[in-house]
């Protein structure tokens, strides 16, 4: 058995209906993993979206996924990110609290700690806003639930080679 | 260039036109009521009309695969579009370019379950190359000229078109094809890389043990490709097989030639591939059904793999030279590549190479024995062959055992004369296929060999042979089963034939008289040459219901989840049974 990798791969797509849903159908027909996906347009005049995929598999599968998505008529580029170099990988997490006392100060004082932003406060709660690694985040995230963590919102992973090439 | 105005049902004929199209299978319908209009006030494009939306899009796969050519297909909305999903996944497995305009609702009622309405886009996305839905009349003509060229170029492919009723109304702008800008995206790749070729072409020179392993996609790729492959072989004097998909691609006749590969390919074939030391498959895919147990696939070789498409590499089997391209020009820089290093085989060891290859040939692994009192359904295939070999014969083919039969006997020495659904394994595809071709080549001598249970799953467009008095030839070889499952229930299965028997099977005869045609039987192998010239002489439509040995097996054999040389040749070779692991019961 070969050994099971992480790929971050970038999708580079026309933005037209139905895109996505090629997308992810490729990777529930073929029983691929996703581990997180996130999309966006990057470039209106160009017609561009950017679709980010987490995924994990074999050298084989990798290789496949990568050959798969090629195949799809709407997709103008697929660039390994983890293969192809080093990248900067960063996630956003809104994280809900709802307490008060000391578990509220120190969800507070934790959050100063992981550079987290307060983007909404009442009496009883707070959102927090933070970016970084998804392990970061995970930290951050296992750090609360004691503190009075009641819900979460995260992006998923973006994406972006180091250095000044653009691919 | 002067911009013409017309609405989209016109635009739709228009488009047709410019895409050099002659003929259209389909069904009308509510959605597509205004296409129909725009055909009947014209006379360019012939209309066939079959019986059922998967008998059209077939028929158009046999058109296509007998020409080199786009078929076209035209259904309704709704249902129209769901009965051509199976011919749809048929087209993409097979490669097959379709495009296929499907009528639907008007964009207002898009979503509101309106009547006739489905999520065609939705649902033929994982069935189709590519496919569209079209919502303004003025990107409509671009939309259909993509589609041509996204089903024609690269690995070909089906394409749908899904087009609103209020879209066909609509009045736009029409566009001719020259006028149409690339698209950024879908830049397929034909040229292969020089590096790879050189590579492939010092793999080919120190071969010792080599195979050619050939596949549809030569066939995809053209002639050239096809004749230059011959010259590959010709200027190597390697050994030759080839898939179901490639039959064709290289002359039966050519002694070079081994034969089918795969679970039912000959001994010598399979043999070869487990034994060689460089293959070099041009234009086939490791189909599971070619390589058995992958990992006791051909273990000692080299692979050089040629293929269109980048997916197919590393698919299924390791690969050592990859060569990305249209299988033409690979081969043809690889023959100038091998001439360039002034390439001369080694002699020695390809002279050893294929006297261990001619012992494999002795087996005479496609040997049955034929008596006096029943028909061997092989030995009814042979005598077809022999028949009708000085004809300009086409053959499509069911499902089944008949299929293998007619894949290791008939000897086809061109290409694009064989239709078979290779990849999808479709019952109900010879019939509106051997249409299709029959509509390409209204003078070609066409054959469905056929199985008594497949051919009922399209027999409906006898109706459409008898309208258009297309004279294909129906071969029914009747064993009064689904042969092929009856043979792996009974080597598989203890014999406990679950609702494999055909009951309550048709008087063929009297069926072909009810749709007009002529029906013909042979029961005895005295009547059977006879009853075959009789079919050629007939004009029309014919079915032929050969009735044929019930118990026959198709052999060779390779069960699933076993190695090329764990083949069985018969029931007498050894137990079945015994060389089919467990986890070769759950493969199928």
């Amino acid at each position: 058995m070969s050994d099971i990798e992480r790929h971050t791969i970038a999708v580079l797509v026309d933005n037209e209906p139905g895109v996505l849903a090629r997308v992810i159908g490729l990777f529930s027909g073929r029983g691929y993993n996703i581990e997180s996906l996130t999309v966006a347009e990057v470039d209106p005049a160009e017609n561009l979206s950017r679709i980010t995929i987490v995924t994990s598999g074999t050298t084989m599968i990798i290789e496949q996924i990568k050959a798969q998505l090629l195949r799809l008529v709407p997709v103008r580029l697929v660039h390994d990110l983890t293969e192809e170099g080093p990248a900067v990988e960063r996630e956003l997490l809104l994280v809900k609290m709802a307490g008060s006392g000391e578990k509220r100060i120190e969800s507070l004082r934790l959050a100063d700690i992981f550079r987290a932003r307060v983007v909404d406060s009442t009496i009883e709660s707070f959102v927090f806003e933070i970016t970084g690694s998804a392990d970061k985040l995970d930290a951050f995230i296992n750090l609360m639930k004691p503190l009075g963590l009641v819900d979460i919102s995260r992006t998923g992973v973006v994406a972006i080679a180091r250095g000044a090439a653009k691919f | 260039m002067t911009a013409e105005r017309m609405n989209g049902a016109e635009m739709v004929i228009k488009a047709l036109g410019d895409q050099g199209v002659d003929v259209v299978f389909g069904y009308p319908g509510g959605a597509v009521l205004p296409i129909y209009d725009a055909l009947f006030m014209q006379n360019r494009l012939r209309h066939i009309l079959v019986r059922h939306e998967q008998g059209a899009v077939h028929a158009a796969e046999g058109y296509a695969r007998s020409t080199g050519k786009v078929g076209v297909v035209l259904v309704t909305s709704g249902p129209g579009a769901t009965n051509a999903v199976t011919g749809l996944t048929d087209a993409l497995m097979d490669s097959v370019p379709i495009v296929c305009l499907t009528g639907q609702v008007p964009t207002h009622l898009i979503g509101n379950d309106a009547f006739q309405e489905a999520d065609t886009t939705g649902i033929t996305r994982p069935c189709t190359k590519h496919n569209y839905l079209v919502k303004n009349v003025d990107d409509l003509a671009r939309t259909v000229h993509e589609a041509f060229y996204v089903a024609r170029t690269g690995r070909p492919g089906p394409v749908v078109v899904d087009l609103p009723k209020d879209v066909l109304f609509a009045t736009g702008t029409y566009r001719a094809p020259e006028t149409i800008e690339d698209r950024k995206s879908y830049r397929p790749r034909t040229e292969p890389d020089p590096a790879r070729i050189a590579e492939a072409a010092a793999l080919i020179a120190g071969a010792k043990k080599p195979l050619f392993y050939g596949g549809g996609g030569i066939i995809n790729s053209g002639p050239r490709a096809c004749k230059l492959f011959g010259e590959l072989i010709e200027l190597t004097g390697f050994p030759c097989t080839l898939t179901l998909m490639g039959l064709g691609a290289f002359p039966a006749s050519d002694k070079r030639y081994l034969g089918l590969v795969g679970m039912h390919g000959t001994y010598e074939s399979n043999l070869a591939m487990h034994g060689c030391d460089v293959m070099i498959n041009v234009g086939a895919r490791f189909d599971d059904r070619v390589t058995g147990k992958v990992a006791a696939f051909s273990p000692g070789s080299k692979k050089i793999h040629i293929d269109i498409d980048s997916s197919s590499i590393n698919k299924n089997v390791r690969i050592d030279v990859p060569v990305i391209g249209d299988c033409a020009k690979v081969l043809e820089a690889l023959i100038a590549a091998l001439k360039a290093r002034r390439f001369t085989p080694d002699h020695a060891a390809l002279g050893k190479w294929w006297k261990q290859i001619e012992t494999w040939r002795k087996r005479d692994s496609l040997h049955y024995k034929q008596g006096d009192k029943v028909i061997k359904p092989q030995y009814a295939i042979e005598r077809l062959y022999a028949l009708t070999r000085d004809c300009d014969t086409f053959i499509t083919t069911e499902v089944g055992q008949h299929q293998m039969w007619a894949a290791q006997l008939f000897k086809f020495e061109q290409p694009m004369h064989w239709m078979t659904s290779g990849g999808l394994g479709t019952m109900g595809y010879g019939l509106p296929a051997a249409i299709g071709v029959q509509v390409a080549h209204p003078e070609a001598l066409v054959v469905d060999i056929a199985g008594e249970a497949s051919i009922l799953m399209n027999i409906q467009e006898m109706s459409t042979a008898c309208q258009y008095r297309l004279p294909v030839k129906i071969f029914i070889i009747n064993n009064q089963y689904m042969g092929m499952i009856r043979q792996w229930q009974e080597l598989l299965h203890g014999g406990r034939y679950s609702e494999s028997y055909s009951s309550s099977l048709p008087d063929f005869v009297k069926l072909a008289e009810a749709f007009g045609a002529k029906g013909l039987r042979a029961t005895t192998p005295a009547e059977l040459d006879g009853v075959i010239k009789q079919m050629l002489a007939i004009e029309g439509p014919v079915i032929v219901d050969v009735a044929t040995d019930p118990a026959e097996n198709c052999f060779p054999m390779i069960p699933s989840g076993a190695a090329h040389n764990e083949m069985i040749l018969g029931l007498d070779d050894k137990k079945a049974g015994d060389t089919i692991s467990e986890e070769g019961m759950v493969l199928v």
